[in-house]
């Protein structure tokens, strides 16, 4: 059962690390525009005027 | 820049003026431009590129950029380019464009609310997960100090967490109790709160059940709930805002120095403002200057121009057709007549506030039942056992048990689905209640001007005049802005006519316009200045010489999907009635022309809204759909109302959906749309039901263990998500 002494924290630290990702996901708006987003990665023109 | 120019303090005045001057215009001009339009057609990728294209391909702009999800496009551009440069450009790539303020789209964009709910919605998930896995260990057998470890662990992580994520509930329910009574979020936080309470108390006897896993998934189902139900009301209240926008009110005002354009807002009582052809009064007011044509069609519902000359007196809402006018205005603001209408839709509003949504009634049938079976449960096994620790742990399973968990998502997940289905179809429910108000709807009620008919004209009778007539009436009509002699041209020209030599063509502003024909003076205008009989119908007359007048008549164009509307609207066994404020010739013909029976002419705002408040006391749970002012107390008045976006703001403002393209065509499939999503409410209700009927008597009998607490919340939010899907 020692090994819980390592696995308990393991989980937590992943689980902390996905909530940081979300919230860094969350800053930078990346829920703005959900339907366009998913259509525009499949569109063929070249974005070079991405924004920023 | 500016501070660079501020100007020192100078011994001479004017010198220092000058360069003050400078600045402050630097300071007033801005860097660039932000426009944003609304794009109600647009639903693909291909779509998106188009219009990008099309924008980028100018050299005035500096970025465009579509969002798909709110159907819009934003732009930024050098200072001096406007929406009404821009416009014309996604019209000519085939795309519906309308100015969205910026102003009032800044406010929603940072959606500070939606995203406090989403990032409390992310702690709760990822808290849930842990405790998840941690009480799996526990349900599946582990005992002793490993579990008493475990239980502790999820404290820790538990309390902060709800401390956190459930603040929403326990202020809503403070608040509810402050005021002296109950709503949803008492027995959520009761629920909540006591879980926890009686879960720590069990952890420090070393008990072998814990509910912190049951009370981290129920703040997290029902932050799911009110993040859906948060989001729908946000879109549709954006949107509200922002549709209000779509007329942005400016004015030319007259001074001394020239003319100006202002905001509507700053115009006062006895400006000189000037309206030029095309435009709209933005103020009540009298003509000093000029002659012209109105088309007062919005507020009256008439289609026939009105004659206007110094001494008339307009309104805010009237179009200036032909020429150029000076008004002095009388009214600004809120004292306008426009906005006086206001108070007849205030009256008619009073009605309709009264109905009670499918998710009250459900609450309130549901926050005392639940409070009064776990306090029956409490004192039942407290004086059976005497125990008050297994009481305390059979209280707050019942009360974890019966928590709306399901029922919290029963109502946002399918008015989610539903509207969202609706949005792509070009509809825009405005109010929280609109769906389950027009799922009820027998009867049909259209106004006549701007809703069935687009508002253009259409030449009737071309067939009556020789070609050597139209040749002239083309060549007078080619020079005017006039809508009727835009129509004629159009006409005629699709005919192959060629317009004949007409020299020294001039329009009179008000009346026609003029020229000579072979020596002969020709005249196309109003009857009274060619020279005709006073006719019923729209129209426009002809004089050759010293000939007899001869009338071409218009008729409204049937908006597109008006015929097929009323067609299946009729199929599918609703009641269709015509009301309107234009005469009764022309409300007869189109009555006809649609297969309408019912109808009414010549109403005015009162009568509209008397007889559809007739109608409602009959029984009939009506439809009204409108969008002049004279019909906004209609609107206000019934059951549920729609108004298109071309509506003035006031219409938009008392109406519950917004159509959002041209055409009238989607208004059947949204009744069936609606009455669909209440049946899939009520469903949701019976599952929710039907999972608390099960597991309720198990709860009071104490054998209800956190992993059956766990399995049946998930299990009844996952169907009834689910369930609420299936509109899509």
């Amino acid at each position: 059962m020692n090994i819980l002494t390592y696995l308990i924290p393991i989980s937590l630290i992943l689980g902390c690390a996905g909530l940081a990702f979300f919230i860094y996901t969350l800053r930078s708006n990346q829920y703005d525009d959900p339907e366009g987003d998913a259509q525009r990665i499949l569109s063929g023109d070249y974005d070079d005027k991405p924004k920023s | 820049m500016t501070a660079v120019l501020r100007p020192q303090a100078s011994a001479c005045p004017a010198c220092s003026a000058a360069p003050a001057a400078e600045a402050l215009a630097a300071a007033a001009e801005p860097t660039e431009a932000h426009i944003v339009l609304s794009l109600p057609t647009i639903h693909c990728s291909a779509c998106m590129s188009t219009v990008e294209q099309a924008l980028n391909a100018s050299a005035s702009i500096r970025s465009a950029r579509v969002n798909l999800t709110m159907k819009r496009v934003s732009i930024e551009a050098e200072p001096e380019l406007t929406a009404q440069d821009v416009i014309p450009m996604v019209e000519a790539a085939g795309y519906e464009a309308h100015e969205l303020d910026t102003t009032a789209i800044s406010s929603t964009q940072t959606d500070r609310a939606g995203r406090d709910l989403l990032m409390r919605l992310a702690v709760a998930g990822f808290a849930a997960m842990n405790v998840m896995l941690l009480s799996v260990a526990v349900w599946s057998g582990a005992e002793g100090p490993t579990r008493d470890m475990f239980h502790w662990i999820s404290a820790g992580i538990v309390i902060p967490a709800i401390a956190f994520s459930a603040q929403p509930f326990f202020r809503n329910a403070w608040t509810a109790l402050k005021a002296r009574h109950l709503n949803m979020d008492v027995p959520i936080s009761l629920a909540i709160l006591l879980a926890l309470a009686t879960s720590l108390w069990e952890t420090t006897l070393s008990g072998e059940h814990a509910y912190f896993d049951a009370a981290m998934t129920l703040t997290f189902f029902l932050l799911t709930g009110r993040y859906l139900d948060h989001r729908t009301r946000s879109v549709a209240r954006s949107a509200a805002e922002e549709l209000a926008a779509l007329e942005v009110p400016r004015a030319w005002r007259v001074t001394d120095a020239g003319e100006e354009q202002v905001n509507v807002s700053e115009l006062r009582v006895g400006d000189l403002l000037h309206v030029r052809p095309g435009g709209r009064m933005p103020v009540d007011g009298e003509i000093t200057e000029g002659s012209s044509e109105l088309d007062r069609s919005l507020l009256t519902g008439e289609t026939l121009p009105v004659f206007a000359q110094p001494g008339t007196g307009v309104s805010a809402g009237e179009v200036n057709l032909t020429g150029p006018l000076t008004v002095r205005a009388s009214a600004v603001g809120r004292d306008t007549s426009l906005h006086r209408m206001a108070d007849l839709v205030a009256i008619a509003e009073s009605g309709r506030s009264r109905y009670t949504s499918l998710a009250d009634k459900a609450a309130k049938l549901y926050a005392p039942g639940v409070h009064i079976l776990s306090a029956l449960a409490f004192l039942g096994w407290l004086l059976y056992s005497g125990d008050l620790r297994i009481a305390l742990n059979i209280a707050a399973a019942v009360l974890i048990i019966t928590c709306p968990c399901a029922l919290g998502l029963a109502v946002p997940a399918v008015t989610t689905a539903a509207s969202g289905r609706l949005f792509k179809q070009g509809l825009l429910i405005k109010d929280a209640t609109a769906l389950e108000r027009l799922a009820q709807v027998d009867t049909v009620v259209f106004d006549k001007t701007g809703t069935l008919t687009a508002g253009t004209p259409e030449l009737t009778n071309k067939d009556d005049f020789t070609r050597a007539d139209l040749e002239i009436a083309l060549a007078l009509a080619e020079g005017s802005a006039h809508p009727l002699s835009i129509s004629l041209t159009a006409s005629a020209r699709a005919a192959g006519i060629v317009a004949a030599n007409v020299t020294d063509i001039q329009e009179v502003p008000g009346h026609g316009t003029q020229g000579t024909w072979n020596g002969q003076l020709v005249r196309l205008g109003r009857a009274a200045w060619v020279g005709g009989n006073g006719q019923t119908m729209t129209s426009a007359w002809l004089r050759v010489g010293s000939g007899s007048a001869h009338a071409f008549t218009f008729t409204d164009r049937l908006r597109d999907g008006a015929a097929e509307a009323v067609r299946d609207l009729q199929a599918a066994g609703h009641k269709v009635i015509l009301m309107s404020g234009d005469t009764t010739q022309a409300v007869e013909s189109m009555a006809d022309k649609l297969g309408i029976d019912q109808w009414l002419a010549e109403a005015l705002p009162e009568d509209k809204s008397a007889r559809i408040q007739d109608l409602t006391a009959k029984g009939a749970k009506v439809l009204m759909v409108g969008d002049g002012l004279n019909d906004t107390a209609a609107l206000s008045a019934a059951h549920a109302s729609i108004s298109p976006a071309s509506a003035l703001d006031a219409a938009r403002v008392a109406s519950d959906i917004v159509l959002l393209g041209g055409t009238l065509a989607p208004i059947p499939d949204a009744i069936t749309t609606a009455r669909k999503a209440t049946r899939r409410i009520r469903e949701n209700f019976t599952i929710a039901t039907w999972y608390n009927l099960i597991a309720v008597p198990l709860a009071i009998a104490g054998l209800c263990s956190p992993l059956i607490a766990a399995l049946a919340m998930s299990a009844s939010s996952i169907t009834v998500s689910l369930n609420a899907l299936r509109l899509r």
